[in-house]
């Protein structure tokens, strides 16, 4: 079938830049996310973020209408600001530009600063403004971006080295970040994990409606990251101009580790080997045995998943762990898609050259595109988010749910995918599609294997 | 008690003596984290179902990603409406205009999906970047030969009436065009369904019902719709208007440029939707139709009334808040709670104008609270004064009840359970029934209840 490209998108396989930024305010205690735009952006990211953490999600606009958009949109901004204060208290707020804002030129920063010290009631909340360009990247260039705004505004002192441990997880789930809180915890190091939207994002139940969720990475301890003896920050997509880690290394002279997400062996021993070298002893008898015990699964579960193909599509960091961590048991990931444009260049730096030459990279693709390539290659199984459900359905293939959204099923927020832990669901999960495929086809319908 | 920023106050009514009117229609307060999306998403919504139209979101990828898939709006042949096509602008598009990616964008897609009609959304940055996109449709239209519609869909300019509005606009060039054309039909009693979007198969349900009377519909705009139809339908005797706040416009236009009169209705609710068809049959004042009328509606009330009053039982003397999108809808709700013995305690809507809220002041009993634009906070606040047990509304307003601990009914556009036409009330009343009497609240009661 020769390959038709098209100029526009067909089913996006990305968001747009705010969304990542909201994300990241989400994860700050205290904080509350605003959008400066038009009130429509807020919205639908309030939706989107809603439909796959069954949570409130709370954000703030400015609300441009036609004359913000003509005269300039710095008393909207100035009003939106105070009336946040005003109903929600926040210890922060998160301004991210959009699309509307960037075009007619707005200086979010300098707004930040006027709005500072016209009154000085409101310089004690700290504000922090991020450009967000709908039009430029992903939502993962959002959530980037933003980290790197809130680390380069908040951090500001260089004093005595501690022993803290800055980690920079980027978009993981909200059962990621608890199992990355539960892993350092167990290494008994002290660290700042930023953003941490486990609890904001996947709360318990309240009685009484509360204006910002309990959780987040505490400011406090944002502001004593420039005092770290490490940061590791995940995910390989990263540019360096656009890394927090990097800045934090680079400004306060920290040692830096650049890993990718740690799904599989390999690179969950990359993960536990880097803390360990961090921490200066070896890891807990704890991890030791999930280790073990994932390999063991590894063996037992082999012969149902050699030779299988694999369409794994998503965020670029995502796609190429899942990718490094199917072909580790025999799985070709036959096909890796994402709307992102540097999924090669993250794809070469953690998985072996040969397993490269079977690998079929799509960036800069939609759904549309991935459905149609998906269609010659015939895989076994799909692996992403729900977006990929209706390409699974019409081609009747399975799809296993990973990543971000999960918006047709309930518990996308609490769905493990990193460390030996989170590999061990995803594998228990993935062998058990194709025993189940193989039973169901089954003309017998036996009942053990 | 909720805590309401000054400069919403009069957007908040209560009613006791001597209450004012609402103020509303307002551009939505900054920093008031408004429900409300924005002036796309009006004109999405309306013209989102007609099913074999390509919709090309012109503007950067997020308002194409945000909204795909979103409404549950069926067809019963062609699916072009469910892929969300954009032209993805990015940085490049920004600074030197987006006109040449959307004529590409238009000539591949009509050429690959061979559409009967393109309508294409400007979004937010269109305007301001200057680019003429009602030239590119015309070139596109003349060369492709199918109607190529701009819908001035800028996120930023209004609220999401003008959306609705927009999307009038549209349909009325759509079905302005081939005046000439000669239409037969025999029967001579033909309507247009206006406002019902075939959610969960509702149009269907309201077709049949017509279908029963011995009326012919010629199309529902925008339910389950095709161009064709829609072409045609400027030949009806009668156009019957569901959800007034977005096709109030269209009506009026039709009237005035076709002289097709136009009545009000609603589907929700036994007493409004047996309203609405007894209407249509005194319209065209024919005896067998009126005869064929009552007996839909004796035999559809005989087949639902005692189940409702099952319902009715359990529900008896609870209290309800309703805040959906258009104030109209909300003044049927507040009828079918009360057909299942419940009172309305707090009701609001996103778009209502004067005339809805005087109609809603009419049915709501004294000390009511009538909320226009509202946000979580001030629902959160009125729902604990008024102790109220059930929140009917959307996905946002979704985690507010379940986060207090009470029960939530969908009643927005993304809902799999038809709650239009008898059956729908039946639905409905078992919706609010297995909400409010789950065994899940044992645990999660607010203090208040």
């Amino acid at each position: 079938m020769e390959k038709k490209t098209f100029v526009s998108t067909r089913n996006a396989c990305k968001l747009c830049a705010p969304f990542g930024s909201t994300l990241v305010f989400k994860g700050i205690e205290g904080a509350l996310p605003f959008i400066h735009g038009s009130q429509g952006c807020a919205t639908y990211i309030r939706r989107y973020m809603i439909s796959h953490f069954r949570e409130p999600v709370d954000i703030a606009s400015s609300s441009l209408g036609e004359s913000a958009t003509i005269f300039g949109g710095r008393k909207n901004l100035s009003a939106g600001l105070k009336n946040v204060m005003k109903q929600y208290n926040p210890k922060m707020i998160g301004i991210a530009t959009n699309c509307l804002s960037e075009t007619i030129g707005e200086n979010i920063e300098q707004y930040i600063k006027e709005f500072q010290s016209n009154d000085k009631a409101y310089s004690k909340i700290p504000l922090v403004g991020v450009s967000a360009p709908s039009y430029k990247g992903t939502h993962q260039t959002g959530f980037h971006e933003a980290v790197r705004s809130v680390v380069k505004t908040l951090v500001k002192r260089k004093g005595e080295r501690k022993k803290l441990l800055s980690i920079l997880p980027g978009f993981v789930s909200c059962e990621d970040l608890r199992h990355l809180k539960e892993i350092l915890e167990d290494f008994g190091l002290d660290y700042t994990l930023l953003p941490d939207y486990s609890e904001t994002l996947d709360g318990v139940f309240w009685n009484e409606y509360r204006k910002i969720p309990e959780g987040g990475t505490p400011i406090r301890r944002i502001k004593e990251m420039g005092m770290s003896k490490a940061v590791i920050e995940l995910g390989k997509s990263l540019l360096k101009s656009e890394s927090a880690g990097s800045w934090l290394s680079k400004e306060f002279d920290i040692p830096y580790y650049n890993l990718p997400l740690p799904i599989g062996i390999q690179e969950s021993d990359r993960f536990f080997k880097t803390l360990e070298k961090v921490k200066g002893f070896p890891m807990p008898e704890k991890y030791k045995k999930e280790r073990g015990r994932l390999l063991d699964a590894y063996i037992d579960g082999h012969k149902y998943l050699f030779g299988k193909k694999a369409v794994i599509y998503g965020d670029e960091d995502f796609v190429a762990s899942m990718a490094s961590f199917v072909s580790e048991i025999g799985v070709i990931p036959v096909l890796c898609a994402s709307g992102e444009d540097r999924l090669k260049e993250t794809l070469k730096t953690l998985i072996d050259p040969k397993i490269m030459d079977q690998i079929e990279v799509l960036p800069s693709s939609d759904f549309m595109e991935i459905a149609e390539k998906a269609e010659v290659l015939k895989p076994d199984v799909f692996i992403g988010s729900s977006k990929g459900y209706f390409m699974a359905r019409k081609m009747k293939v399975p799809l296993m749910r990973a990543g971000f959204p999960i918006h047709d099923r309930m518990g996308g927020q609490r769905m493990l995918h990193l460390g030996y832990k989170g590999t061990q669901m995803l594998f228990d999960r993935l062998v058990n599609i194709f025993i189940e495929v193989k039973q169901e086809t089954s003309p017998v319908g036996y009942s053990y294997i | 008690m909720a805590v309401v920023l000054e400069e919403r106050k009069d957007q908040v009514l209560r009613l006791e003596n001597g209450a004012k009117d609402i103020v509303c229609e307002k551009e939505s307060l900054a920093g008031s984290v408004s429900q409300r999306a924005c002036v796309f998403c009006g004109s999405r919504v309306v013209l989102y179902p007609i099913a074999d139209a390509l919709h090309l979101i012109h503007g950067p990828i997020g308002c194409a990603a945000y909204t795909w898939d979103i409404r549950g709006a069926l067809s019963s042949g062609p699916e072009l409406h469910r892929i969300s096509f954009s032209t993805d602008l990015t940085e490049t598009d920004v600074i030197y205009g987006g006109e040449k990616k959307l004529y590409q964008a238009l000539s591949e897609l009509i050429d690959e999906y061979k559409p009967k009609a393109a309508f294409v959304y400007s979004t937010c940055i269109i305007g301001i970047i200057g680019d003429d996109v009602q030239s590119v449709c015309k070139k596109a239209a003349k060369e492709k030969n199918i109607p190529v519609l701009p819908v001035h869909s800028e996120g930023f300019k209004g609220i999401k009436k003008d959306g609705y509005k927009a999307a009038c606009d549209a349909l009325y060039r759509l079905m302005d065009e081939n005046k000439d054309e000669e239409y037969l039909e025999d029967n001579p009693f033909t309507i247009n369904i206006m406002g019902d979007f075939n959610l969960a198969g509702e149009t269907w349900m309201i077709k049949e019902y017509y279908q029963k009377m011995g009326i012919k519909v010629i199309t529902a705009l925008t339910g389950d719709s095709r161009v064709d139809e829609i072409k045609k339908c400027r030949h009806a005797k009668l156009n019957i208007v569901q959800c007034s706040g977005s096709m109030m416009s269209l009506a009026k236009k039709m009237k005035e440029v076709y002289g097709i009169p136009y009545i009000k209705v609603s589907y929700f609710g036994i007493e409004d939707v047996s309203d609405a068809l007894y209407q249509v049959a005194l319209f065209f004042n024919d005896k067998t139709v009126l005869e064929k009328t009552q007996e839909l509606v004796r035999s559809e009330i005989e087949r639902i009334y005692p189940k409702i009053l099952e319902y009715r039982k359990a529900l008896e003397g609870k209290k309800a808040a309703v805040y959906v999108g258009g104030a109209f809808k909300a003044f049927s709700l507040i009828k079918a709670l009360k057909t299942i013995g419940m009172k309305t305690e707090i009701v609001g809507s996103q778009t209502g104008n004067q005339e809805d809220y005087k109609l809603l002041r009419e049915v709501s009993g004294e000390g009511t609270i009538i909320v226009d634009d509202t946000n979580p906070l001030e629902l959160s606040g009125f729902i604990r004064e008024k102790k109220v047990q059930i929140l009917i509304g959307g996905v946002k307003e979704r985690p507010i009840a379940y986060k207090m601990g009470i029960g939530f009914c969908d009643h927005n556009h993304e809902r799999k359970t038809a709650l239009a036409g008898f059956q729908g009330m039946l639905n409905f009343a078992y919706e609010v029934y297995s909400t409010v009497e789950s065994p899940v609240w044992k645990w999660t009661q607010p203090d208040y209840l």
